[in-house]
């Protein structure tokens, strides 16, 4: 039997099992009108095959996945085109450029004074559309010049404070919380997590931990020494952060998919 | 017999009126509830213009009501009030504001030009601030005109000026030095050495390079540093004469690594081997985007995947199937939580700053290698203040480290 035949097999099974899915899912609906029963049970079906679709991708490349990534990225990209017009065309440009655009497009129109501005952005994007055009499509580098210019420039200054200074700023903790000398600590001693040697060590765990972060992402020298034990000690504390992310993400994940089992399970096989 | 009970009637009539009368009288009166005095006045009302803004705001400031937290202690809070004209009928002052009691000053700022609190600028403004009690008010504490200016200068954001120039100082340095042919150095970088070599693979092996920029616009630190790397590794390709696929997630990105792409293939010499199709738009959506990549992946069977920019969730879906599809992978982000899963799936990963480090290491331009260095330099700044700032409160005792770039010093 060749892979082709197999497929086709495979194909005619799988339609088959989703029209039993959705007569069942019909006749099982809870709703007075057949038309709405019969359109839930196709949904939930229809939900159940792109699922399971989508799932297959982890046996390997097949046509059911390659169907459902096509369907998916066609919805997406038809949705986000058409979400860019009604946000941006619709609902940026045309209540300040015209009020008849703006009563063909039941907006309202908005009648201020610093109009003029946006055929700035209109200008620039008309711009970047001359890209079609090979003879002009030069002129369109000044857009992008533009966008990357005044993002890069914008966000100078707020990534200054947000990564750095306010970090920098937030790495400035005390190592010796209610410090009345070494007989005091020592005498005070204790492993509760609102002590004072737990909160000395976690402020030592985060000023060694910036020291060393710091000295790995060094670049103008070569780790060797004391420098590379330091820029050592770096990347064992980066790894260890990202052991916890790692963790906490996948527990993140796992939720997700708990999520779909439930759809399948619940909604779809009435099991759970 | 008729007038009988005419009589009768008005006699019934006389008892109940008189017994009414004597009951109402027997009443003990009702009890008046004594009459609430209104908290006194809040004192000595100051106006200003709010500094650091953008001239919308005003600053009122206040002495508290004799009454407030002393006195009668009647006060429960303080009403705002904003009006055009010190005549102003009542219905025209405007409540901008309620605080709490205790509180001395209040900051009535308003941006938005369609909100019906909008605070025009260089317009003369008066206030009122009114104590309030129980169901009563004091009478108005009243104080303007005022008007508020937009200032130059935002005194708060001196720590980023003071970073700026010092970086601003350095990077010229640096620049000047590299131009200057200085050898700057740079430790080597694993990832970014590996590009080359992985170029190559896919050159021996006739299979294409997959370059994906993540799902940030063109506006994020790492797409731009991707750019960059992407020109090195688009010329690179170009030399070697091998393949390249580059989707995109952003419209906007994708026209950008068109360009750099483009210049990559002409700064090699082969200007005419670019191919448009090679960089394209999938969708704006990730996970859409995610599975698009990922068939790409399985189907084209690239020979080296290259991650470098901004990602989320789908950092792990794209390097796992890479990992699928036996592609030698190379990532990099600053994404801190997504580096875990390139750290395990990829078999380099760019940490974080290393990103940005990566377009100077490979390109060795002035430009580029002038900031590294610069950004160096102040790293090296921030950690000896550090340093130096918790020795003197270990030394001193003195909190002079609390917040050191939060509070206004300067």
């Amino acid at each position: 039997m060749t892979s082709k035949t197999a497929m086709r097999i495979l194909m005619a099974i799988v339609a088959l099992i989703f029209l039993f899915s959705w007569i069942i899912k019909s006749g099982s609906g809870v709703s007075d009108s057949t038309f709405t029963n019969v359109r839930d049970g196709f949904l939930i079906t229809f939900a159940v095959f792109l699922t399971l679709s989508i799932f297959s991708f982890l046996y390997h490349d097949n046509p059911f996945y390659k169907f459902a990534e096509s369907l998916y990225v066609g919805i997406s990209a038809g949705y986000w085109m058409c979400y860019g017009f009604w946000s941006t065309v619709v609902g940026n440009f045309v209540p300040r450029a015209s009020r008849s655009l703006s009563e063909f497009f039941h907006v309202p129109y908005q009648e201020r004074a610093d109009h003029i501005l946006i055929y700035i952005p209109i200008i620039f994007g008309l711009i970047l559309l001359t890209r079609l055009l090979p003879r002009i499509g030069w002129l369109s580098r000044w857009s992008l010049a533009f966008i990357i210019g005044t993002t890069a420039g914008l966000n100078l200054t707020r990534y200054l404070r947000s990564d750095f200074i306010s970090q920098v700023s937030n790495s400035f903790i005390p190592l010796f919380v209610d410090w009345k000398g070494a007989g005091d600590f020592i005498n005070h001693i204790s492993l509760a997590a609102d002590g004072q040697f737990i909160a000395i060590l976690s402020n030592w765990v985060i000023f060694v931990g910036v020291m060393c972060g710091l000295v790995y992402f060094f670049f103008s020298k070569e780790h060797k020494g004391t420098f590379g034990v330091a820029s050592r000690i770096g990347i064992w504390i980066l790894m260890i952060t990202f052991g916890a992310s790692f963790g906490y993400t996948v527990m993140g994940r796992i939720s997700l998919l708990v999520g779909r089992i439930t759809f399948l399970f619940g909604d779809w096989l009435n099991i759970l | 017999m008729k007038h009988i009970k005419l009589i009768l009637f008005i006699c019934l009539s006389l008892c109940l009126t008189q017994a009414i009368v004597a009951q109402t009288a027997t009443d003990p009166p009702a009890e008046t509830a004594p009459a609430v005095q209104p908290p006194a006045p809040p004192g000595n009302v100051i106006l200003k213009d709010l500094p650091n803004d953008e001239g919308h705001g005003i600053l009122v400031r206040w002495d508290l009501s004799p009454d407030d937290g002393a006195g009668r202690n009647t006060v429960i809070s303080y009403d705002i009030y904003r009006a055009l004209s010190p005549s102003a009928p009542d219905s025209l002052w405007m409540n901008v504001g309620t605080v709490v009691l205790g509180t001395k000053r209040y900051s009535d700022k308003s941006v938005e030009k369609d909100a019906p609190d909008f605070l025009p600028k260089k317009t003369d403004l008066y206030y009122r601030v009114v104590a309030v009690g129980a169901g009563v008010r004091s009478t108005p504490a009243s104080a303007g005109p005022v008007q508020a200016y937009d200032n130059w200068f935002n005194s708060m954001k001196m720590p980023e000026l003071i970073f700026c120039i010092v970086f601003l100082i350095l990077t010229v340095r640096f620049i000047n030095m590299a131009k200057r042919g200085i050898d700057l150095y740079v430790r080597p970088l694993a990832g970014i050495e590996a590009i080359d070599e992985a170029i190559g693979r896919a050159t021996e092996m006739g299979k294409p390079i997959l370059y994906v920029l993540g799902i940030g616009t063109a506006g994020d630190i790492a797409t731009i540093a991707s750019f960059t790397v992407l020109g090195r590794v688009a010329r690179k390709v170009a030399e070697y004469q091998t393949s390249m696929i580059v989707p995109c997630c952003d419209p906007v990105v994708m026209t950008i690594a068109q360009e750099i792409v483009k210049t990559g293939y002409a700064d090699a010499g082969r200007p005419d081997t670019f191919k448009e199709d090679s960089v394209y738009y999938v969708t704006s959506q990730q996970f859409p985007y995610v599975a698009a990549v990922n068939g790409t992946i399985l189907r084209e069977k690239p020979a080296t995947n290259i991650y470098l920019g901004y990602f989320a969730a789908e950092s792990l879906l794209l390097a796992e199937t890479g990992v699928l599809a036996g592609s030698i992978q190379i990532a990099g982000t600053d994404q801190v939580s997504q580096l875990p899963f390139f750290v395990v799936a990829c078999d380099y990963t760019l940490l974080g700053e290393e990103l940005y480090a990566a377009s100077a290491y490979l390109g060795r331009e002035p430009l580029l290698l002038g900031t590294l260095k610069a950004q160096d330099y102040l790293k090296a700044i921030v950690l000896v203040l550090m340093v130096a700032l918790l020795a003197l409160r270990v030394i001193t005792g003195a909190d002079v480290i609390s917040k050191p770039f939060d509070a206004p010093w300067w």
